[in-house]
């Protein structure tokens, strides 16, 4: 076997055994997964199962008590981690779309390569209008966030993290806030991307869309993984009472 | 011969003896108010900068995690928010002006090298910049912890994050309270009486105290004056206000 084949092989995002607490809640009580290059997994759930709280844990918004996350094979909670670094190979986008709210689409999209990256500024303008464009917001670069809807705010966030050029892209929730027109649009831009091989973890509500473009999903309660497997077997075989009334309330 | 203008307002005079519009026409008294209108005008200009630059350090030091600067910062507006200011202006004046240093300029002559402008200039800068801590304060606590989540995400330093998203919408956020405190400093310079800073209110009262018949003209152009320095300040602080808007944002 090749070196190459061999990492392809090597996960790029790896929890083993995460441990969480706020205070005296413990919110993940020993969480483990695997995503490797290229994998779309789905993390579903209760609310306040700890669901965000794992996804933050994971490009370090939130620390963890115990266990290992690791990126690309570097421990993310290592105190001498360089988070740039950690940010610069994960991205984010929120439920809320977190814009700047003071800068254009452009400009929101243009910011952080400026100035985190020290990227030449032109370049990353026509980047960003790339980025813009396969969002579909052309014609809107120059709008402001305030200007623009729901969903075409959430595309502008999503676009603003792959401006960084990621290797996994994190999704928390990112079509609650919208309304039900809207899911559409930013739905067909995750799947998109997925389809092109990015590598994505997602915490989503949206079923059919899960069982679409997910590799594997995993159902958490109580800041545990309660089950997991692939759509194909998870909607229909799952046998966890828990899955099974969560899943009989929100399909 | 006096000019036409003059003439009217000591016409004026004669046959009205309540309205002796003195400083229309004797040029002795015009230049008092000259005087007072260009030492309330430098009174005004030197303490809002001032001011304005002790809110945006002390709201920066009280960001520090040092609880010793922080309970100083905190000391220091309480002490000039909840005391009156004309008791600041004669404390500055009456009691540390004993202790300050003088200088000779004739072996003879002992000034001190603090002067009387010179105290109400830092007691009315101190007074209204405690009051520019909090306006400060407010609106960078008015940044959602998200919108600085979204940029370290991004990669952004603190320091980034301060500089490009904290800032510039927290000032935002501030200019109407800013205003409001701007708009009462200039009216309090007129306190400046109190510690004989040839002002505009202390020469007006002067010169109706040495011709009693003119005191309903002195406080009509007191009124005018103000009416026009205060509307002049709100002018500016409005269409800054605009120029700064963001399409979407706030209100
Ligand atoms: N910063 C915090 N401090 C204290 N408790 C927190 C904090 N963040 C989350 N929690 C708690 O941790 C638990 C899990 O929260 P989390 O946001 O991860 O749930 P979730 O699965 O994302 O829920 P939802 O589907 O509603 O978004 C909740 O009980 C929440 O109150
Ligand atoms: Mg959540």
């Amino acid at each position: 076997m090749s070196e190459n084949e061999m990492n392809s092989e090597q996960p790029i995002v790896s929890l083993k055994d995460v441990h969480k607490s706020f205070g005296d809640l413990e919110v993940l009580k020993g969480i483990s997964f695997d995503v490797k290059k290229g994998e779309v997994i789905c993390i579903i759930g209760p609310s306040g199962s700890g669901k965000s709280t794992l996804i933050r844990c994971i490009n370090a918004l939130n620390d963890i008590n115990s266990g290992s996350i690791k990126v690309h094979g570097r421990e993310v909670h290592d105190p001498k981690l360089d988070k740039l670094e950690l940010r610069k190979k994960v991205g984010m986008v929120f439920q809320q779309f977190n814009l700047f709210p003071h800068k254009t689409a452009l400009e929101n999209v243009m910011m952080a390569p400026v100035l985190v990256l020290k990227q030449n500024k032109e370049e990353v303008r026509k980047r960003a209008e790339d980025l813009i464009r396969k969002v579909r917001l052309q014609g809107k670069e120059d709008s402001y966030p305030g200007e623009l809807s729901g969903g075409q705010q959430q595309r502008v966030a999503i676009a603003r993290s792959l401006a960084m050029n990621p290797d996994v892209m994190l999704f928390d929730e990112v079509t609650s806030a919208l309304d039900p027109e809207t899911v559409k649009e930013v739905l067909v831009t995750i799947k998109e991307l997925a389809q092109e091989g990015m590598t994505c973890i997602l915490v989503t509500h949206e079923m059919g869309f899960a069982k679409e473009v997910a590799d594997h999903i995993y159902f958490t309660d109580n800041g545990v993984i309660v089950e997991h497997g692939p759509p194909s077997t998870f909607f229909t075989e799952s046998s966890d009472p828990r899955t099974r009334e969560f899943l009989s309330q929100i399909l | 011969m006096l000019g036409s203008f003059s003439q009217f307002f000591l016409d004026l005079y004669e046959s009205n003896p309540k309205w002796n519009f003195i400083y229309f026409y004797d040029p002795k008294q015009a230049d008092r108010v000259l005087e007072g209108l260009w030492t309330t005008l430098e009174l005004s200009v030197v303490c809002v900068i001032f001011s304005v630059v002790i809110g945006v350090a002390g709201a920066w030091l009280q960001t520090l995690p040092n609880r010793l600067v922080r309970m100083v910062v905190q000391g220091y507006i309480q002490f000039f928010r909840n005391t009156p200011p004309l008791i600041q202006l004669m404390f500055f004046y009456f009691a540390l002006g004993q202790f300050t240093p003088t200088y000779s300029p004739d072996g003879w002559l002992e000034i001190p090298i603090i002067s009387n402008v010179g105290w109400a200039i830092i007691s009315l800068s101190f007074f209204a910049g405690a009051f520019n801590v909090e306006i400060f304060r407010a609106g960078i606590e008015a940044i959602p912890e998200s919108t600085k989540e979204a940029s370290e995400s991004l990669g952004f330093s603190r320091l980034q994050t301060y500089r490009y998203i904290v800032l510039p919408l927290a000032f935002r956020v501030s200019l109407p309270a800013l205003n409001n405190n701007l708009v009462n400093l200039v009216k309090t310079t007129t306190q400046a009486l109190v510690i004989a800073v040839p002002e505009l209110l202390y020469q007006m009262v002067s010169i109706y105290n040495d011709y009693s018949t003119s005191m309903n003209a002195c406080m009509l152009l007191l009124f005018v004056v103000y009416i026009v320095l205060v509307g002049i300040l709100v002018f500016g602080m409005q269409r800054w206000e605009r120029a700064m808007n963001i399409p979407g944002y706030g209100s």
